[in-house]
């Protein structure tokens, strides 16, 4: 399977907003796949899309070689995947979080304890395995729900914004273990963003979307050189834009104003 | 099977951990049989239907189980708000598990409060008539329960925010609870009232209850379960029906 994400023509309207707007790319399998924006470009849409949570109002997208919404359950076997929002239940412990994963995912029950050790030692929580999650830091949760999308050894990766609200430190290490996985394993990752410089750092290619639509597609070397920048912050400011958001700008005219701003400043 | 198992385990461990929420919630009913029940007795007896405190024993029992199962579905919202929900939609497991897995949580919960409610009004000397059938007053539990968890869950599953859940099943609440026979005989009230109460799907609950505690039986125990029986079946299709629509 060379493409292990293909997305064919892809439109996700909320009522009158169009969040996403006739998108089509590929990641191929093994691959660290950036896919940056400002806030409301229709990041976290996608991934929701992509991941069986939203039934997409047009198009097609196919992970592993199926249909997300004709073959949901084949899909969903395939992923693991950190929501930009919080997913766990507080009420339970960490172990006890990772444990009811484990069962919905269909484990064998041999693997479930090792597996979750070596997890919860990766994240560092293990001395705190048996703690309410209530009772964790908003980093702690972060790495907690990082190690469950681990849990099941999915061949694909999404990480809806992972290391926001971790620190330098944090940030640093969890990288340093996914590029591992990546190598070691060839999973393929999908993320998102708001630190280009980790985006660069990592991603071997990067999607920039906005206001529903991607505006560009390449290597950061790629969109330096299409942008005339030396930084991919340069290149992305470039691509979205200076302004905030205004995201009740329609997204059709925000585009052609985008590409006549990028052919401007080339 | 695992799936309902460990979605069921994950409401019982949350419950045991609930604290002071489990006991509080039995209180309320048992204001209603101490204050009602040794209330009305002496009336009651006067008029020549036996002790009130007997009687109502039933009502309340079923009132713990309506009101703990009615607002179960305030459960599904927290998970939604608190975004648990996610975990299990993109889970390989069909949503009749995931819906069967709280629901069945929620029942449990249900019939513990109705069977600990039993246990407290046999220390206040309730007698039941015949310790046998009380098998079947605990499958009348499970299925005025199950049915009630199951269309909270709907609910919970179609709405977004807390106001409008409280909105749907605050309205029904005390309406199905006073026109269904919990509190008073159904044989002479007037005629409106009892067109509502034979509509009344918990009329027939507390009319099971009602024949296996106390011999008092008013529609007959297969009608009773005819009756409870096709409202949990439309009850459960309805929200698995629904848990398979919910988007995030
Ligand atoms: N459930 C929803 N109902 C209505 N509109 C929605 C819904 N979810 C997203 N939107 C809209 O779709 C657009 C894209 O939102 P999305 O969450 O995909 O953005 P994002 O790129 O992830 O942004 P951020 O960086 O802030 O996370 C926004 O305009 C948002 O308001
Ligand atoms: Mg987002």
């Amino acid at each position: 399977m060379e493409n292990i994400i293909s997305v064919e023509g892809v439109t996700k309207k909320f009522k009158e907003v169009t969040a996403v707007n006739n998108i089509s790319f590929t990641v191929r399998a093994g691959e660290i796949f950036g896919f940056l924006g400002p806030n409301g470009a229709g990041k976290s849409t996608t991934i929701k899309m992509l991941t069986t949570l939203l039934a997409p109002t047009e198009g097609k997208l196919l992970l592993n070689g199926h249909d997300v919404v004709k073959e949901q359950n084949t899909a969903r076997k395939t992923f693991g995947i950190v929501f930009q929002d919080p997913s766990l239940d507080g009420d339970l412990t960490a172990y006890e979080n990772l444990q009811l994963h484990a069962v919905l995912y269909k484990l064998d029950k041999k693997t479930i304890a090792p597996r979750s050790e070596e997890l919860l030692k990766l994240v560092e929580l293990w001395d705190r395995k048996d703690s309410l999650v209530k009772t964790f830091s908003g980093g702690m949760k972060r790495r907690l729900e990082i190690a469950r999308g681990l849990l099941h050894h999915p061949t694909v990766l999404f990480l809806d914004e992972p290391t926001l609200g971790l620190d330098a430190q944090t940030r640093n290490l969890l990288w340093n273990y996914i590029t591992a996985l990546n190598e070691k394993e060839g999973m393929t990752i999908f993320f998102t963003t708001h630190y280009l410089a980790e985006a660069e750092a990592v991603a071997d290619r990067i999607a920039i979307i906005d206001h529903g639509n991607i505006v560009a597609l390449g290597t950061s070397e790629e969109l330096k050189k299409l942008t005339g920048t030396d930084n991919l912050e340069k290149a992305y400011l470039e691509l979205t834009g200076k302004d905030v958001r205004d995201e009740s700008l329609s997204s059709s005219a925000s585009k052609k104003e985008i590409t006549r701003r990028v052919a401007h400043n080339r | 099977m695992d799936t309902i198992y460990i979605l069921w385990l994950r409401q019982m461990k949350k419950y045991r951990r609930s604290g002071l929420r489990m006991v509080l919630s039995i209180v309320q009913p048992l204001v209603y049989f101490l204050a009602l029940g040794y209330g009305f007795n002496s009336i009651f007896e006067k008029a020549g239907r036996g002790s009130y405190v007997q009687f109502i024993v039933p009502g309340v029992i079923a009132q713990t189980i309506l009101f703990t199962s009615i607002f179960w579905g305030a459960n599904i919202l927290f998970d939604k708000q608190f975004g648990f929900l996610k975990e299990t939609l993109v889970a390989p497991v069909s949503r009749t598990s995931v819906m069967l897995g709280g629901a069945l949580g929620g029942a449990t919960i249900g019939v513990i409060q109705g069977v600990a409610l039993f246990i407290i009004a046999l220390i206040f000397g309730f007698h039941p008539y015949s310790w046998p059938a009380l098998g079947i007053t605990v499958l009348a539990m499970t299925m005025l329960s199950l049915a009630m968890v199951s269309f909270s869950s709907a609910v919970g599953a179609i709405v977004d925010d807390m106001p409008s859940f409280m909105a749907v099943t605050n309205f029904l609440v005390i309406p199905l609870f006073f026109l269904s026979g919990s509190m008073y005989p159904l044989d002479n009230i007037p005629g409106v009232m009892k067109v509502i109460a034979t509509l009344n799907p918990l009329s027939y609950a507390v009319d099971a209850m009602r024949t296996t505690l106390i011999n008092q039986s008013h529609f007959g125990l297969p009608i009773d379960f005819a009756v409870m029986t096709g409202t949990m079946v439309v009850l459960f299709i309805f929200s698995i029906y629904q848990f398979k629509k919910i988007e995030a």
